[in-house]
């Protein structure tokens, strides 16, 4: 079961072959509107962004991207002109707003949180869903049913309703707002997802493999970090991706428990405001940022795709 | 030496390596592999819902650590079930997830349906609708705050162009029966690919020499669609129902975003009153009994469904 693989024998006729691909691709350029508008919205000035009617052609600018990563205070023109030449490609645009750039956002220090969080949870998640998958493929777990389905469970719980007594217990134990505690939480929740898809894909490596290895006189634990490993790669590799993307898209968990230091850049981007409210372009700038992984990642993904977001339970 | 072997792989062939590995049992590696995710899960998990048990029978209030605690027993249980509050959220939810499952079906089915005919470049395409899936759905959300704009929104600028109402009548956030659909259109754009790439598997797992047969009886195109095309992909189609319908009744990011559960309380779902009794009220108690009804809730429905799921696939 592919998803490259022709199966009909009932050949679609030519015709309805070219209207089911205009219906797609029709379908497909719609719902990729918005995405194309946010890129666009980052490259316009704030006026621009919000005239009306919308302005398709515009005169690009990165003001977006400089009101994104730096702070700016207005000052009169006088101010701006005694101060010598502009540095940079930042100072200039900005100024041309009687604004100066009063010092860096918070953005880079938001953004470098998801990224801690969302990699150091990663490596957790499928360092702790290896084990733990090679332990239900290869061993005889009592109650290994129960204990697989306590193991999904875990995500049926709404993250609000967990968010309660986790706020209360990171507040005893000093994990509020650091980025520990949410990297423990993360890692807790995309552990289930990471045990689930692991064991499809190492129940699919043969166990002669490791009893070859066991027979020249490896250890079991030998036979598994030199036999089975190396063949799990891309599975690993699969499901850490899929626990990334989490990692990195989760809003609610952040929202909640995290306000300063540890804040990661979903809560954040929504909370950029510029002058008379929302600065859209620096929003928009924020976003693209942000999105730009997640579509590489989309792409390099696409084969594993159905695997991870149903729990493996459609196999590829 | 060589009997060794031999005995060992006999051994191993139905239950393998029964035995002891330098000093560690089997049962002491499977324990050793299983154990840290058992214990994470205890202490992220379990604990904090036994916590959260426990606080549904006090009156605890987080923002007040420091007075007496006292034992109400079911008195929260029994205020939530007789909120009218509650009750009108847990129907807009019910509302939210019976409107994006049925719109998230009934496009994700057609479009895999469609892909399913292999047009030139299908590949391509298919990677392009899967993106909005991808992303963060709280971003997406703030940004599609951005296109609802009545005065400057590309979609409320779309819609007025086309249908010629002017474009500041058009306040999809603010409008009290606009804004549950402006929820609806943002989930449905997200995730009906995600139904459509589970359904488009369930269309692949579908034997050619089935269809074949159908043709050889000169069953109608009408016919092959009802008697063999859904039934088989109707498992999957059940799949993405579940996945979806959990998540849809769990939404809170794209919510508190768009709307904050507004205006009123017209787009207020079950996670909203949550977090508003939660976190803005402080009745911890209160809102952890919530919490746990809601926990069951979930818990009950998707059993009952799965039990239905594998009715339907045993067939």
């Amino acid at each position: 079961m592919s998803l490259t693989t022709a199966h009909s024998v009932v050949a679609p006729s030519a015709g309805s072959k070219r209207i089911a691909g205009a219906i797609i691709i029709a379908y497909a350029l719609i719902s990729i509107v918005p995405l194309l508008w946010i890129f666009a919205t980052s490259f316009k000035t704030p006026p621009d962004s919000i005239a009306y009617p919308p302005k398709i052609v515009f005169q690009p600018s990165i003001e977006g991207y400089c009101n994104l990563f730096t702070t700016r205070t207005r000052q009169t023109p006088e101010y701006i002109n005694s101060l010598g030449p502009a540095t940079g490609f930042c100072d200039e645009t900005v100024r041309k707003r009687n604004m100066v750039i009063a010092g860096p956002s918070n953005f880079l220090p938001r953004f470098v949180n998801s990224l801690v969080i969302a990699f150091g949870s990663t490596f957790c998640a499928v360092f702790l869903g290896t084990l733990s998958a090679y332990g239900f493929s290869r061993f005889k777990v009592p109650l290994a049913d129960d204990l697989l389905f306590f193991i999904l469970s875990t995500r049926f719980m709404p993250p609000i309703a967990v968010a309660i007594p986790i706020y209360l217990m990171y507040r005893e134990l000093g994990l509020s707002d650091t980025a520990l505690g949410m990297i423990l939480l993360y890692t807790a929740v995309n552990v289930s997802l990471a045990v689930w898809l692991l064991k499809g894909f190492i129940d699919e490596i043969p166990r002669e493999y490791e009893e070859a290895a066991m027979i020249d006189g490896y250890t079991r634990l030998q036979a598994f970090w030199r036999t089975v490993l190396p063949q799990a790669t891309t599975g690993i590799a699969a499901t850490a991706i899929f626990c990334l993307i989490f990692a990195w898209n989760e809003y609610a968990f952040a929202a909640l428990l995290t306000s300063g230091t540890a804040q990661t850049a979903p809560p954040f981007i929504p909370t950029i405001i510029g002058e008379g409210g929302q600065d859209w372009p620096a929003v928009a700038a924020g976003t693209t940022i942000f999105l730009v992984p997640i579509l590489v990642f989309t792409i390099l993904l696409r084969k594993q795709l159905l695997r991870g977001i149903t729990f493996g339970a459609v196999r590829k | 030496m060589l009997n060794r072997t031999a005995e060992t792989v006999a051994r191993a062939t139905p239950e393998p390596l029964a035995r002891k590995v330098r000093g560690i049992s089997d049962k002491g590696l499977a324990w050793l592999f299983i154990s840290p995710t058992i214990l994470l899960l205890l202490a992220i998990n379990i604990f904090p819902l036994f916590w959260a048990i426990y606080l549904s029978f006090t009156n605890y209030r987080a923002n007040r650590p420091n007075e007496v605690v006292k034992n109400l027993g079911f008195a929260n249980y029994q205020r939530i079930l007789g909120d009218r509050d509650v009750w009108i959220a847990m129907q807009t939810t019910a509302h939210f997830v019976f409107w994006t499952i049925l719109l998230q079906t009934l496009i994700g089915f057609t479009l895999a349906w469609l892909i399913d005919r292999k047009f030139r470049g299908h590949a391509f395409w298919t990677t392009l609708i899967l993106v909005p899936m991808m992303l963060s759905p709280a971003v997406v959300g703030n940004f599609w705050r951005f296109l609802y704009e009545p005065q400057i929104g590309l979609f409320s600028y779309v819609i007025a162009f086309v249908s010629g109402i002017p474009p500041t009548s058009i306040q999809m956030l603010s409008n009290v029966s606009l804004a549950p659909w402006s929820i609806i259109i943002v989930d449905t754009w997200m995730w009906t690919p995600y139904v459509m790439l589970i359904c488009l598997a369930g269309l692949r797992s579908i034997p050619e020499y089935i269809y074949e047969a159908a043709e050889v009886d000169r069953a109608s195109n009408w016919r092959q669609f009802w008697s063999i095309t859904l039934p088989i992909a109707l498992p999957f189609i059940m799949l993405a129902v579940l996945f979806r319908g959990i998540e849809n009744f769990k939404m809170f990011d794209m919510v508190n975003l768009l709307t904050g559960g507004g205006p009123g309380s017209t787009t207020e779902v079950a996670s909203i009153t949550l977090k508003r009794q939660a976190f803005e009220s402080w009745r911890t108690g209160y809102s952890s009994a919530f919490a746990i009804i809601l926990f069951v809730a979930v818990f009950g429905l998707a059993n009952i469904y799965v039990k239905a799921l594998n009715k339907v696939k045993q067939r």
